[in-house]
């Protein structure tokens, strides 16, 4: 009696967070309050370094900054100069998409043949794996050191090996036509045994055995039991893999910024090495902000599509 | 009925079948073999070129291995340039970062899982929607951020914003484990007179162990990786991170006279050093951290 007595009369003595939070009891302020309390950190967070940035961002994209003096509104002549003035912007563009074209489908194929060798059961399995990791452990700098030594036109052990077959091996890094290829080496000797490959393997192991065994019966040979059965079966992880892999190659800085600063002759200049440059050397930051949502909107886009795509291919067993 | 028909003929169905499988075998050794040679290959030569003499790193052609192993080469780093300071920056940036994103994504994901508040579902939604937004958009502001603070040249930008949430991905991660665990736990507790903050600490936090150390890697790892971060806010010498120092090692290497190509390469193995040891300690949170981000998608 005296429960319920105190149900019905606690909404009329609502304290006022009670009522500006538009709760009915106690309990409920109290738990929301908390809740408050434990996200703090984030709502500041999410605040200060993510949506204040992002329209700080936006706005700088429309004027014109130099950190010095004050931002001068300009509308979208940051735009407008990106696509028809900067004599850089397309070819760094287009390098950019030239290197996420050959590392992502070589990179991904490869990760997928070392998973399919790596999950037949084999005993040293742990053994292979942690090799093929390895070289995903390198931090990027490390690596564009390490390649730069190896692939040393003079006494590197690469052209050495192809003079041996008669080959005489060329700058690499330093040659205009092999710089871009030299990245391309290097980012896939990182990229095949790293995450990616892991990813494959817990998508291959998700397979059921069933699966295979009808396959088996049905007399299918090893080619048609990876078309109809482990491919469909993975196409979820390799569509993961494929956006991921996408959005980590356009993003490519620091292996090309330390083995070549973006040379020789731009061979290298990459998109993020040309928005680094203007925002941080030049310190154009007005433009360097729209380069900034130029380069997201392509994100976002060419992440849109693939998922369009994916409906035609990507087969989810839950469905 | 077809099995009848089978028997007969499967003795040798089989025996030709566990043929192929042993010849399959051998040619998947042969291939891993070959494979894991070519690939450990960049590691052999660079460690190996670690302990040759100044002048065998410019032999041809050059020689598999050095002479006589020159460990000295290790101690003169330190000599040459500030390696000793980079590390320890190195080692304060990322401890500080993965300290600061696992304890601080931890309460915020206890908040997201276990209390009812105004506007949760709506953070939430914008804390997912802030995965796909690529850094370099955020990056000029917060630049001019830390400028107005007068951290610039200093390392609390590349480890202060871990404190604030930890990011989307910690926070999601942690809130979906934490939503896995019973709701009876924490009523117990609290019938016990525990109050939140206990629960989460004692209740909650042990079983977020293994999660909680696979992010911690995956910080780890990500900070002592980065580079873009320390060159735009490190300027002297004595304030950078490992990546930013060997690169610095690099861009000046071999000053008159002196190659010290034999001695980069010393820098560069011990700059990977403590990723490979993290690696084969914590090999299990590594692996699930890795699968963790793969399920993300």
């Amino acid at each position: 009696m005296a429960a319920s007595t105190a149900l019905i009369t606690a909404p009329r003595n609502r304290s006022f967070l009670t009522r500006l939070l538009g709760y009915h009891t106690q309990a409920e302020t109290r738990e929301c309050l908390l809740g408050y309390a434990y996200a703090a950190p984030w709502l500041l967070g999410l605040l200060i370094f993510v949506l204040g940035p992002v329209l700080v961002s936006l706005y700088l994209s429309l004027t014109k900054y130099d950190v010095i003096s004050n931002p001068v509104f300009q509308g979208i002549a940051n735009y407008k100069r990106a696509f028809f003035e900067d004599e850089q912007f397309w070819p760094s563009l287009g390098r950019t998409f030239k290197f996420a074209l050959i590392v992502v489908p070589v990179g991904t194929t490869g990760s997928l043949l070392l998973a399919l060798l790596l999950n037949q059961g084999l005993s040293g399995t742990n053994v292979y794996r942690t090799l093929f990791f390895l070289p995903h452990l390198t931090p990027a700098v490390a690596m564009a050191i390490l390649w730069t030594f190896l692939l040393h036109p003079v006494v590197g052990p690469v052209n050495y090996v192809l003079s041996l077959v008669g080959i005489k091996g060329p700058g690499w890094f330093s040659d205009t036509q092999w710089a871009l290829p030299s990245v391309v080496i290097a980012s896939l000797w990182a990229g095949f045994g790293g995450n990616r490959m892991m990813i494959f393997l817990a998508g291959l192991q998700g397979v059921p055995q069933e699966l295979y065994d009808a396959a088996d019966v049905d007399g299918a040979g090893v080619w048609h039991r990876f078309w109809h059965v482990t491919l469909p079966m993975i196409s979820p992880t390799l569509f993961f893999n494929l956006i991921m892999g996408v959005i980590g190659a356009l993003k490519v800085f620091a292996l090309a910024y330390v083995a070549t600063s973006g040379g020789p002759s731009w061979a290298t200049w990459f998109y993020a090495i040309h928005l680094y440059n203007w925002s941080f050397n030049y310190f154009e930051m007005g433009y360097g902000c729209a380069l900034a949502w130029i380069f997201a909107a392509i994100v976002v886009v060419l992440t849109l599509i693939q998922f369009r795509l994916s409906r035609r291919w990507v087969y989810y067993t839950g469905e | 009925m077809t099995s009848t028909v089978a028997v007969p003929r499967s003795s040798s169905v089989f025996r030709s079948m566990s043929r192929r499988r042993r010849l399959n075998k051998i040619g998947s050794y042969v291939l891993l073999t070959l494979l894991a040679a070519v690939f450990s290959f960049p590691w052999f030569w660079t460690v190996t070129s670690s302990l040759r003499s100044a002048d065998e790193v410019y032999l041809f052609p050059p020689p598999l291995f050095p002479r006589v192993a020159q460990w000295g080469n290790y101690p003169r780093v330190f000599e040459l340039v500030l390696f000793g300071k980079w590390f320890i920056n190195s080692v304060i940036v990322v401890s500080l970062a993965t300290l600061g994103n696992v304890i601080s994504a931890t309460v915020v994901a206890y908040s997201f899982a276990r209390f009812r508040w105004r506007g949760r579902e709506a953070i939430f939604a914008i804390t997912l929607a802030t995965m796909m937004l690529p850094a370099e958009v955020t990056l000029i502001p917060q630049y001019l951020l830390f400028k107005q603070l007068g951290w610039i040249n200093s390392i609390r930008p590349l480890w202060v914003p871990a404190w604030f949430g930890g990011g989307a991905f910690s926070i999601f991660l942690l809130r979906q484990f934490v939503m896995t665990l019973p709701r009876e736990f924490d009523e117990a507790a609290e019938i016990d007179g525990a109050s939140t903050l206990r629960i989460l600490l004692q209740v909650l936090v042990p079983l977020m162990k293994p999660v909680l150390a696979t992010i911690a890697v995956i910080v780890f790892i990500g900070g002592w990786d980065d580079f873009m971060g320390p060159l735009i806010y490190l300027q002297s010498a004595e304030n950078f991170t490992i990546a930013l120092g060997l690169r610095y090692f690099a861009a000046n290497e071999g000053q008159p006279g002196i190659p010290t190509t034999h001695l980069l390469m010393a820098a560069t193995v011990m700059s990977t050093t403590p990723i490979v040891v993290l690696f084969f300690v914590a090999q299990r949170y590594f692996v699930q951290g890795i699968v963790m981000s793969g399920i993300k998608g």
